[in-house]
């Protein structure tokens, strides 16, 4: 009879940590962790070297230097004398201003053409095909230099408005003045205005904030709110006794009639522009840099949205609409209750993630003088303070920390929709 | 019953025993009245729609049309081109003045490039699509072509930059010492300690070797020819090198890293998805300040490389991380059943990848990296903003001039048009490559 033993052991060999399976992805680990810090180490000495050699080591010192330099366009009250890390907060302002504007253009554009697309009027299909080609095969900064030259060149100049016989007029009831250096829009001003609130004092970060307009969003919610309780209890009656109460002009003068109350306790009207000496003055100045760069996003990633929804759609089965038709339902609801809670799921990934191209496109301001993060922390004060590494890398950072912000939101809806499969 | 009867008969004599012939449809439905009525005037909505895109069709065309073809090609500035235009239409509005591009052409497609020696980018382009037909269309060329397509990374830095050809040919060496490094040890050490031994060979030949031996065989044997430097480099020529470069060695790494970012192995994981989610966050053109700036600031004390060489390896990061996206997406597509019937046959790890996972992974995710490849192509005019003379820098520079001070739709036209010509093929070709490589039915 035989006994079992166990079989003998085997010594460990050092060929073993690569022939043998159960070491060799950690001798790979180890090693690949080696060589990469080994490169870093490299490109860090090699940097450290290089800095001393040129006189600067690493120093954010210069932040609080002033900045010298102007910002025509901004939100926030800023002068030259300001620091370089209060320009660089106002590049950022105006980075987000235009992405965000942007992508609300460039989503109802998208949307409008991509439905159009799938037309069954043959020649719309086809122009929304010419326009999609267009602007997918040409790259956006040609698009951008090109709207900002014809702005600057086709457009009339402040003067063209002034005298007797002037050759340019305003539009929109004389609110609204196009010219060459840029739009001015009515702004809204305020008779009995409650003042601002100053957040954080006199930081280079210093908001102010405006009272009356958290005033109107809080009205606004409050009206919201009451609505939406209008709407539940209008679905409980129905509910109990199968009738359904009109309601839509309480829902409509809930939220209407205190805004109409707050604006007018609060002076509202609007501030027109007006040619005064060289210039317009008054209204709210968008120059032509913010509005070649935002024009020219919105239409290029326009066509990427177009095709992301001309997808979406086309990808819900025909006997989706045709099972809801079956059972009653009429052709709105069909839209509202089953196509289209499929197809966004479709749509929203691609779509944020063309949200988050615009973004990292509207770097392409520096081409056009729009001063946004680029212009500023990565053009103007990184040549003025000759801080190349520094401002490069927080100028990468801020891009990254906007980038990660917007997958996470991402990932957080597609986890949220997402199919619950067995 | 007879009632029956006689109502039967009576029916069956109004029964038709054959078939009518088919008539034709009615006029309306066929033909040119009958595509008219289906496509453009089913109802009132479309009829609507459809006047008021043949008039916004006509308002287009009727801009357009006189002012592409009612222009001027001859003239030395645009002064003169208005004067003819409005002696020969009576306004100035309305006309193109095609005289820029005729004048500007060559500038606009080869940069400062030295003009007797323009055969060279010519010859690189036309080799270059040689180099392309036998792994586009490889079913329609021989694959001995092959053999330019190995050769055309080293030919083609040589034929641009003219100098020496030791240099490249020692660029070259590097990889045949490597490939007969391996071949020569792996029957005696093993597969894998072959592979590392010929790399770190491949490795200490170009860091240490590569350069003296060049320089000392180009002291003994003097072949080349005329050099060129990077700042005469611009235009489409630039463009093209860029896009090129980074399209073709961004794939193969791109690969790479899609594999490190679906390993199981921890650190290579992270290391993978670190970079491409780096590379992804942040515009290309703060990776073009780092080539602009810094890159030379990471490197030993007193290298000093090329800036175009600096952009490419930017482009080149930047294209690989986008490429490695698309082909995990193509990885994530292939059902688990692929993986494990690779594993059933025994192949390893490479064997299954080179075999089995990656032709499918690829021709799934062709279209992505058609549009990747287009993406990088289009974004290559960004270095026009840190001064390098792609055709949008060379626009500037021609509207700086006093000669075309004014001067925009023309030179823009020309330059999307290029742009649109070169992109619009590439994505043609894809929809070929994926009709060709369709296996479903």
């Amino acid at each position: 009879m035989s006994t079992l033993t166990d079989p003998p052991k085997e010594s460990f060999r050092l060929s073993m940590l690569i022939y043998d399976t159960r070491y060799r992805s950690a001798t790979i680990q180890v090693v690949a962790l080696m060589g990469f810090m080994l490169l870093a180490a490299w490109l860090i000495n090699n940097t450290l070297t290089n800095l001393a050699t040129l006189g600067k080591p690493i120093d954010f010192g210069f932040f609080r230097e002033p900045a010298g330099y102007d910002i025509n366009q901004r939100l926030l009250d800023y002068n030259s004398r300001d620091s370089h890390l209060r320009a660089s907060f106002l590049g950022l302002l105006n980075t987000l201003v235009v992405a965000v504007l942007g992508c609300i253009t460039a989503t109802i554009l998208g949307v409008l053409i991509g439905v159009l697309r799938l037309s069954s009027n043959w020649l719309v299909a086809r122009i929304m095909t010419v326009y999609v080609e267009m602007f997918r095969n040409v790259p956006v900064l040609l698009w951008i230099v090109l709207v900002m030259a014809v702005l600057i060149e086709s457009l009339p100049a402040p003067n063209a408005f002034r005298g007797e016989n002037a050759t340019a007029s305003m539009s929109f009831m004389d609110s609204v003045a196009v010219t060459n250096r840029g739009v001015y829009i009515p702004e809204p001003l305020f008779d009995r205005s409650l003042g601002n609130i100053s957040l954080l004092g006199e930081s280079s970060l210093r908001f102010d904030v405006s009272v009356d307009f958290l005033v109107i969003v809080a009205v606004l919610i409050i009206g919201f709110w009451a609505a939406a309780r209008i709407k539940a209890r209008a679905d409980r009656i129905q509910e109990a006794t199968g009738q359904r109460p009109t309601t839509w002009y309480l829902r409509l003068g809930v939220v209407v009639l205190p805004l109409i109350a707050v604006l007018v306790a609060l002076g509202f009207h609007l501030g027109y522009p007006e040619l005064r000496g060289f210039n317009f003055q008054g209204g709210i100045y968008m120059r032509n840099s913010l509005i070649a760069l935002w024009l020219a996003l919105s239409l290029y990633t326009a066509a990427f949205i177009a095709e992301i929804v001309r997808g979406g759609i086309l990808a819900i089965a025909k006997g989706q609409s045709e099972a809801a038709g079956a059972l009653g339902l009429r052709p709105n609801r069909i839209m509202s209750l089953v196509i289209l809670p499929q197809a966004l799921r479709v749509i929203i990934p691609p779509l944020i993630s063309n949200y988050l191209n615009l973004t990292k496109n509207s770097s392409l301001a520096i081409a056009v003088g729009y001063l946004d993060i680029t212009g500023t922390l990565g053009g103007i004060t990184m040549n003025q303070t000759g801080r190349e590494l520094e401002c490069v890398l927080l100028l990468m950072l801020v891009y990254l920390v906007i980038s990660l912000s917007i997958s996470a939101v991402m990932n957080w809806y597609n986890n949220r929709v997402k199919l619950v499969e067995r | 019953m007879s009632d029956t009867h006689s109502e039967t008969t009576r029916a069956v004599a109004f029964v038709r025993t054959q078939m009518l012939p088919e008539k034709a449809p009615p006029a309306t439905s066929v033909g040119i009245i009958g595509w008219l009525r289906a496509n453009l005037f089913s109802n009132a909505l479309n009829t609507v729609l459809t006047i008021v895109a043949l008039a916004f069709i006509f308002y287009i065309l009727s801009g357009l049309i006189p002012w592409m073809f009612q222009s001027v090609w001859n003239a030395d500035s645009l002064s003169e081109c208005r004067e003819i235009i409005s002696e020969a239409y009576g306004t100035t509005h309305g006309h193109a003045c095609w005289a820029v591009i005729n004048e500007r052409w060559f500038q606009l497609t080869f940069g400062f490039y030295p003009p007797e020696l323009v055969w060279r980018p010519i010859l690189a382009f036309v080799l270059l699509l040689v180099a392309l037909a036998p792994v586009l269309f490889s079913d329609r060329f021989p694959r001995q072509l092959l053999v330019v397509t190995a050769a055309y990374p080293f030919v083609m830095p040589w034929l641009m930059w003219g100098g020496t050809i030791w240099g490249p040919m020692a660029a070259a060496a590097g990889f045949a010492i490597g490939y007969f490094g391996v071949r020569v040890l792996s029957p005696i050490l093993g597969q894998l300690a072959a592979i590392i031994i010929g790399v770190v060979a491949a490795l200490i030949w170009w860091v240490v070797l590569a350069g003296p031996v060049a320089g000392a065989i180009g002291s003994i044997l003097p072949l080349g020819i005329t050099p060129v430097e990077s700042r005469q480099f611009g235009g489409f020529m630039l463009s093209i090198m860029i896009g090129v470069v980074a399209i073709g060695v961004s794939l193969p790494i791109g690969i790479v890293l899609a594999l490190g970012r679906q390993s199981n192995l921890l650190i290579v994981r992270a290391l993978c998805v670190g970079f491409i989610e780096f590379i992804r966050g942040v515009p290309l053109i703060t990776l073009l300040f780092v080539a602009s700036t810094l890159l030379n600031i990471f490197m030993p004390p007193g290298t000093n490389f090329d800036i175009i060489l600096r952009v490419m390896i930017m482009v080149t990061l930047f294209a690989a991380a986008y490429m490695a996206e698309v082909i995990r997406g193509g990885l994530a597509a292939l059902p688990k059943g692929q993986y494990e019937g690779a594993d059933s046959l025994g192949l390893n790890y490479w064997q299954a990848q080179r075999l089995i996972i990656m032709p499918q992974a690829l021709k799934i995710s062709i279209p992505g990296i058609v549009s990747t490849f287009i993406g990088i192509f289009k974004d290559t005019v960004l270095v026009s903003i840190i001064g390098l003379l792609d055709p949008l820098g060379l626009s500037n520079a021609i509207r700086a001039d006093a000669a075309w001070n004014g001067i925009y739709w023309e030179l823009f036209a020309f330059i999307g048009a290029m742009f649109f010509i070169f992109c619009f093929g590439m994505s043609r070709y894809s929809m070929y490559l994926e009709r060709k490589l369709k296996t479903s039915h």
